[in-house]
């Protein structure tokens, strides 16, 4: 059984205050607990269920409609590279098969050494901007190999 | 024309309520609090001020629906999910220039008698969420936000609602649901949003480009407002632009700017100085164009004449070398992965379409699969509850009707001409 700590339980709290309907907190919690777990397991989310006061049933429900919540295990920096229309014009197939290549892992999965996750991703909102992509909240746009070689080599 | 909406975005520190203010914000406030609520609704009205997120539905009709039911607390929403592939539209309201979408909001929310608002953001912007928090910190700490704003009987209340990535949950229905804590899948209509939306209470859901013309239509008029564009879609709007061009990125013109400025005076032209072969012109969504409607105008009537939509202002560019069965496969691909579920034409029909298209580019195609994808789009089309369907059937069908020849080349070689292939996800 996993508790939250306290700092996210008050900001569960304080977020509730904001809705006339303690349930539109789900959301939030579920956020605030994978900011703290890293990911959300099936206890992770009970935690979350508990904390906002709906059944568990519920909260795993609305976890796994969204695909930003994580629901297995992720690397150390997260990339979600966009393949959507607009960046798939751009390149961004090329782009997903170096990084594949490059990290030697297939999309949707992690590197054994627990260093990167590599998921794509539908529109990130970056199309004039393509092949963009995100590690860890900040973007990446007009990638290129040589680019992504850049980054990664930082990471 | 001179940038209205985008005129700050390249101010420092534009984010900032004391910048913001010295350039000229929260004015319309003022002005809006010396009229009557229903004279400010009136002004929106007459501007002709449409729904800006796709569907364009006039906002003033949309607020009058939700002023006349006499049941409250009101809630207003600014929709800022922008998921529609190709769209990135609203990022300067919601990472830039925030305040000015605050400031719609308030004076929209004065008019509808609205006391709550939500701004349900992506989750995908980060940044956004960080933003629009410190400014409606300080729009409250300004009196801007909160119990009797500048003195007045009005209070507004405003909490940014992150969702999580959900194509779907930027439908008004759906967001609402999932705005209540809920799977975000659409609901049946009636009853409408104007009745029982929010907590089922009386909801107006704007997209967030649509309240950010809010303020300056009450700061300079209606009449100007509405001169700016054509007369059935009048006002600014901001172009997102992408694809192969040399120059994509976001561009404010009136509305009614043509598909030929856009792309070769704002956009640069094409890439490389290669021929365009097409365009998807408002959102993965909207069905796709040839270069013989170059000269149409980009605004509502021209758009559906055309038998396409203007949706959010999405313009997505393909030159010549474009694989027109792969980009409707990607685009399948989306469709297939954001559809809820709930109605069966959508939920099976965008995967057995998946599945033909993936096979057709990977070199195993029939002729018979053109019947058939054109069959399961009529079984789609009006047998679905929410436009997520709709959408889906689009790049297929007008595909087939301007493009077909590329389906029939990838059947006849036996692979996709371009040497592409349709990846399998995992």
């Amino acid at each position: 059984m996993i508790k939250l700590s306290d700092k996210t339980i008050a900001a569960i709290e304080e977020n509730a205050t904001r809705y006339p309907d303690r349930n539109s907190v789900l959301m939030f919690g579920l956020w605030k607990a994978q900011e703290e777990l890293g990911h959300l397991s099936p206890e992770a989310i009970e935690a979350v269920a508990e904390a906002v006061r709906v059944p568990r049933a519920k909260a795993q429900g609305v976890a796994t409609y969204h695909s930003l919540y994580w629901k297995k295990p992720v690397g150390e920096n997260v990339i979600m590279l966009c393949t959507n229309v607009a960046c798939t014009l751009m390149g961004a197939e090329t782009i997903l098969e170096h990084i594949e290549n490059r990290l030697g892992i297939k999309e949707g999965h992690t590197t054994p050494d627990g260093k990167f996750t590599l998921q794509e991703v539908e529109c990130i909102g970056s199309c004039g901007y393509g092949p963009a992509m995100v590690i860890n909240e900040t973007f990446y746009f007009d990638l290129t190999i040589n680019k992504i070689d850049d980054i990664l080599a930082k990471l | 024309m001179d940038r209205i909406l985008l005129k700050n975005v390249d101010v420092p520190n534009i984010h900032d309520i004391d910048v913001y203010m010295a350039h000229g914000g929260y004015i319309s406030l003022d002005k809006a609090f010396a009229m009557d609520p229903k004279d400010v609704l009136e002004e929106v009205k007459r501007s002709g001020l449409r729904g800006r997120g796709g569907a364009w539905f006039p906002a003033g009709m949309k607020w009058q629906f939700c002023v006349e039911v006499p049941k409250f607390p009101k809630y207003l929403i600014a929709n800022a999910d922008e998921g529609e592939p190709g769209t990135f539209k609203d990022r300067p309201f919601l990472e830039t220039d925030p305040h000015q979408l605050i400031e719609g909001m308030i004076v929209s929310a004065y008019a509808i008698g609205a006391s709550g608002g939500y701004i349900y953001l992506r989750g995908e912007y980060p940044d956004g969420y960080r933003t629009l928090n410190t400014a409606i910190k300080q729009a409250y700490d300004r009196n801007l936000l909160g119990k009797n704003i500048k003195g007045t009987d009005f209070s507004f209340d405003l909490t940014v609602h992150r969702g999580a990535g959900a194509y779907i949950c930027g439908e008004a229905s759906a967001l609402i649901e999932s705005l209540e804590g809920k799977r975000g899948q659409f609901r049946v209509r009636p009853p409408y949003m104007a009745t029982h939306g929010a907590f089922a209470m009386p909801t107006v859901v704007n997209n967030v480009e649509t309240l950010v013309n809010v303020s300056h239509i009450i700061n300079h008029g209606a009449d100007w407002w509405g001169s700016i564009g054509t007369k059935e879609s009048p006002g600014p709007k901001v172009f997102g632009i992408s694809g192969h061009l040399n120059r994509p990125g976001l561009y404010e013109e009136a509305m009614g700017v043509t598909l030929r400025e856009l792309i070769y005076e704002r956009g640069g032209g094409i890439r490389g100085g290669k021929k365009l072969k097409g365009v998807i012109p408002g959102g993965v969504s909207t069905s796709m164009l040839t270069p013989d409607f170059l000269d149409m105008k980009m605004d509502v009537k021209s758009l559906q004449d055309a038998g396409s939509a203007i949706g959010s202002g999405a313009l997505m560019v393909m030159d010549e070398d474009t694989c027109i069965v792969h980009i409707v496969w990607r685009a399948m691909a989306f469709f297939q992965h954001e559809s809820c579920g709930r109605c069966t034409p959508c939920r099976e029909g965008t995967d057995w379409m998946l599945q033909i298209l993936a096979r057709m580019e990977n070199g195993g195609g029939r002729m018979e699969d053109l019947d058939i994808l054109a069959d399961v789009c009529h079984t789609i089309h009006h047998n679905c509850f929410c436009p997520l369907g709709e959408g889906a059937v689009m790049p297929v069908l007008s595909s087939l009707k301007y493009f077909r020849h590329e389906y029939e080349e990838h059947i006849k070689a036996g692979k996709c001409p371009k040497g592409l292939r349709a990846r399998v996800r995992h």
